[in-house]
């Protein structure tokens, strides 16, 4: 799931970033509003999180500006302000929820997995899909009834596939969703992982489609 | 005397008193004066009786004196407390005591031969009147006792002290009520402010005061503006405070739990190296906070003489260490002292914030030039850097609370200039920005140089 961060704070951005990363979220860090609004414009994004206070404007105007061009992704506003009318203005302007700083990383974690969920009109946590069952919150699942545990790696590739079944996915639409790891993007990555994915789950258990990615094989039960 | 009650009843109580003490004074003389004269124009017209009466020798001179018997055949009514016993002496001119009423004396009443004369006799002392009668060679003396007249004035005047005093209780009752009462308005001022809560601060109502306690009543409103205006400010610093610092705290509670459950090396490291910047950070911000509330609220007298070129110099000497690391210099040109009127303290934290903001905004290998110049009774001090300017969009608002520009380094806590802004205008002086023509920016302190 890739999630813009909206956050002028060089410690904050960084380590939601990186927090998120390892909770097998694909981030894509922004300090300012100019530039969140050209992230948001080419789109791609399963949700945003948005600081309040930006050098050049408010995130609230960037969620106004959002919700004005009918841009449903939903948002996560990070507010240092408590007071409860900053967060009904929040909330009233389109936002999905709010955190309080400091808030604590599992939860925005959960929060942000709560509110893409609802999105996309799924009422349980688990993505399931051919006898697999996944709890992204763990980033692990159940398999023939085997516990399996993800690399937060694996887990990035795996959900990117478990969220549209079927469809066929390119390599570079998965690097994509790789992309920020700070160690940087092998060419051979992607490749790396499914592998990885297809000896935990099965050699058939994901597809690849010559030439032009990688799909989850059709349902067999 | 801290009470306006009991002043005013004392005050009330002393003018009356006053009054009335003066009055009695003035009565009891009066009195005096009237009995005097009354009882003095009866001894006369008794001696020219008694003489008057001897001379026709209607009565012989031996008995003339004791017509004057005391209260002789008279009813026992009028011989009262003041039955006037009149004494009468008739001598001959040779000095034998001739006649004499029973009521006088053996001694001579008077030794003076006609008018009137005070005398003691026996102990007592006696108002007498004597003439002499020519043609029978006898001297007659009539005279009366000064205890009596002494009584009659004395009751008199007990008879206008008595009730007086009766009255003086109710008197003062009255006037405890009429203050009691003259001062409820304060009253009711006080009772209203007693209730009010600690944020309470709205205006009381004026209009409806008596004009007396009107100017209080408006000087309350001010001070009820003023405080809740710096209640308003310290609420609004208060939040921002918060606000700013909630952030850096954010970033180092993530950065924690990136390192906490960090699986390799690098990522832990460099967790922990952003935590450790993020402490820096946050410590930064809450010194320039302080900074900041003590420059606001700073009660210091802005008469002492400052030697400003001093301050200057020590401020670059502590700063050079932080430009040194940044491979920053720092030219300050000799000059010499310079006093001016103001707060020692107010003018370094400006002076240094200046400064630092010059050295972060400086790249390495550059120099940060310091201009002193006296223009008429002006002392101007510049600080030139070559780092990137305050962008044009950003000019208006680089002395705002906690802005911080699109360019602000990581470090920055967006108070500097609000600092520098606030200590300025605190010592009355200007501070102004500018764009450097070959690169940079010039931030100009100019301080009213007359002492």
């Amino acid at each position: 799931m890739r999630i813009l961060i909206v956050e002028d704070d060089a410690t904050l951005a960084d380590g939601l970033s990186v927090g998120l990363r390892l909770s097998g979220f694909t981030p894509e860090p922004v300090e300012t509003c100019a530039d969140a609004d050209a992230a948001l414009a080419q789109g791609g994004f399963a949700a945003v999180v948005l600081d309040i206070m930006l050098p050049d404007g408010s995130g609230l105007d960037i969620l106004r500006r959002m919700r004005k061009r009918d841009d449903p992704t939903p948002a996560l506003l990070l507010t240092a302000l408590d007071q409860v009318r900053d967060r009904i203005a929040g909330l009233d302007l389109g936002a999905d929820d709010y955190l309080g700083k400091p808030f604590d990383l599992d939860e925005v974690a959960a929060r942000l997995r709560s509110i893409v969920r609802r999105a996309e009109g799924r009422a349980h946590a688990d993505l399931a899909w051919n006898g697999l069952s996944v709890d992204p919150a763990r980033m692990s699942g159940t398999h023939k009834n085997r516990e399996i545990a993800f690399s937060p790696r694996e887990f990035v590739i795996l959900r990117a596939l478990l969220e549209r079944p079927g469809a066929i996915l390119s390599k570079s639409t998965l690097e994509d969703r790789l992309y920020g790891w700070q160690e940087g993007i092998e060419s051979n990555a992607v490749e790396v992982h499914i592998h990885k994915l297809r000896a935990k789950l099965g050699a058939d258990f994901i597809q690849t489609v010559r030439g032009a990615g990688y799909k989850l094989s059709g349902e067999t039960a | 005397m801290n009470s306006i009650r009991i002043r005013l009843f004392v005050i009330l109580m002393t003018a009356t008193g006053a009054v009335w003490l003066s009055a009695f004074v003035w009565i009891q003389q009066s009195t005096r004066a009237d009995v005097e004269r009354v009882l003095d124009a009866r001894l006369a017209e008794a001696v020219h009786m008694v003489s008057s009466l001897i001379s026709d020798q209607r009565i012989d001179v031996a008995s003339a004196a004791t017509m004057l018997t005391d209260g002789a055949g008279l009813p026992e009514e009028l011989t009262g407390d003041y039955s006037h016993r009149l004494s009468c002496q008739i001598w001959s001119l040779d000095g034998t005591l001739v006649g004499r009423s029973g009521s006088a004396p053996d001694g001579r009443l008077s030794a003076q031969d006609t008018g009137f004369t005070d005398s003691t006799v026996n102990g007592e002392e006696w108002r007498v009147y004597s003439v002499i009668n020519e043609a029978l060679g006898v001297r007659v003396m009539v005279g009366d006792s000064h205890t009596v007249r002494d009584r009659l004035v004395r009751d008199v005047t007990t008879g206008l002290i008595v009730p007086a005093l009766l009255i003086l209780p109710v008197l003062a009752a009255l006037i405890w009520l009429s203050v009691q009462r003259g001062l409820l308005p304060l009253d009711r001022l006080a009772r209203g402010l007693t209730q009010r809560t600690a944020d309470n601060l709205t205006p009381v109502a004026v209009d409806t005061m008596p004009h007396e306690i009107r100017p209080v009543g408006t000087a309350l409103n001010g001070l009820f503006a003023r405080v809740s205006a710096a209640r308003a400010r310290e609420t609004a610093f208060t939040s921002f405070a918060a606000h700013e610092l909630k952030t850096p705290l954010a970033g180092i509670k993530t950065q924690a739990q990136v390192a906490m459950r960090a699986t390799d090396a690098e990522t832990r490291t460099g967790a922990l190296t952003r935590i450790q910047s993020g402490v820096d950070r946050t410590d930064r911000m809450v010194r320039q906070l302080l900074s900041l509330a003590s420059v606001d609220s700073t009660q210091n007298s802005l008469d002492a003489q400052v030697n400003i070129v001093a301050i200057l110099r020590d401020t670059v000497d502590d700063l050079s260490r932080l430009a040194a690391a940044k491979n920053v210099s720092i030219d300050l040109p000799h000059s010499t002292d310079r006093t001016l009127r103001g707060d020692p303290v107010l003018m370094a934290v400006a002076l240094r914030n200046v400064i630092e903001n010059a050295i972060a905004a400086a790249p390495a290998g550059s120099e940060i030039t310091i201009t002193l110049e006296a223009i008429d009774d002006r002392l101007r001090i510049c600080v030139m850097d070559r780092g990137p300017g305050i962008a044009d969009e950003d000019r208006a608002r680089v002395t705002d609370r906690f802005f911080r520009g699109a360019g602000a380094t990581a470090s920055g806590s967006g108070l500097g200039l609000a600092i520098v802004k606030t200590a300025i205008e605190r010592l009355g002086a200007r501070l102004s920005f500018s764009p450097r023509p070959d690169g940079g920016e010039v931030v100009c302190l100019d301080f009213d140089g007359s002492i």
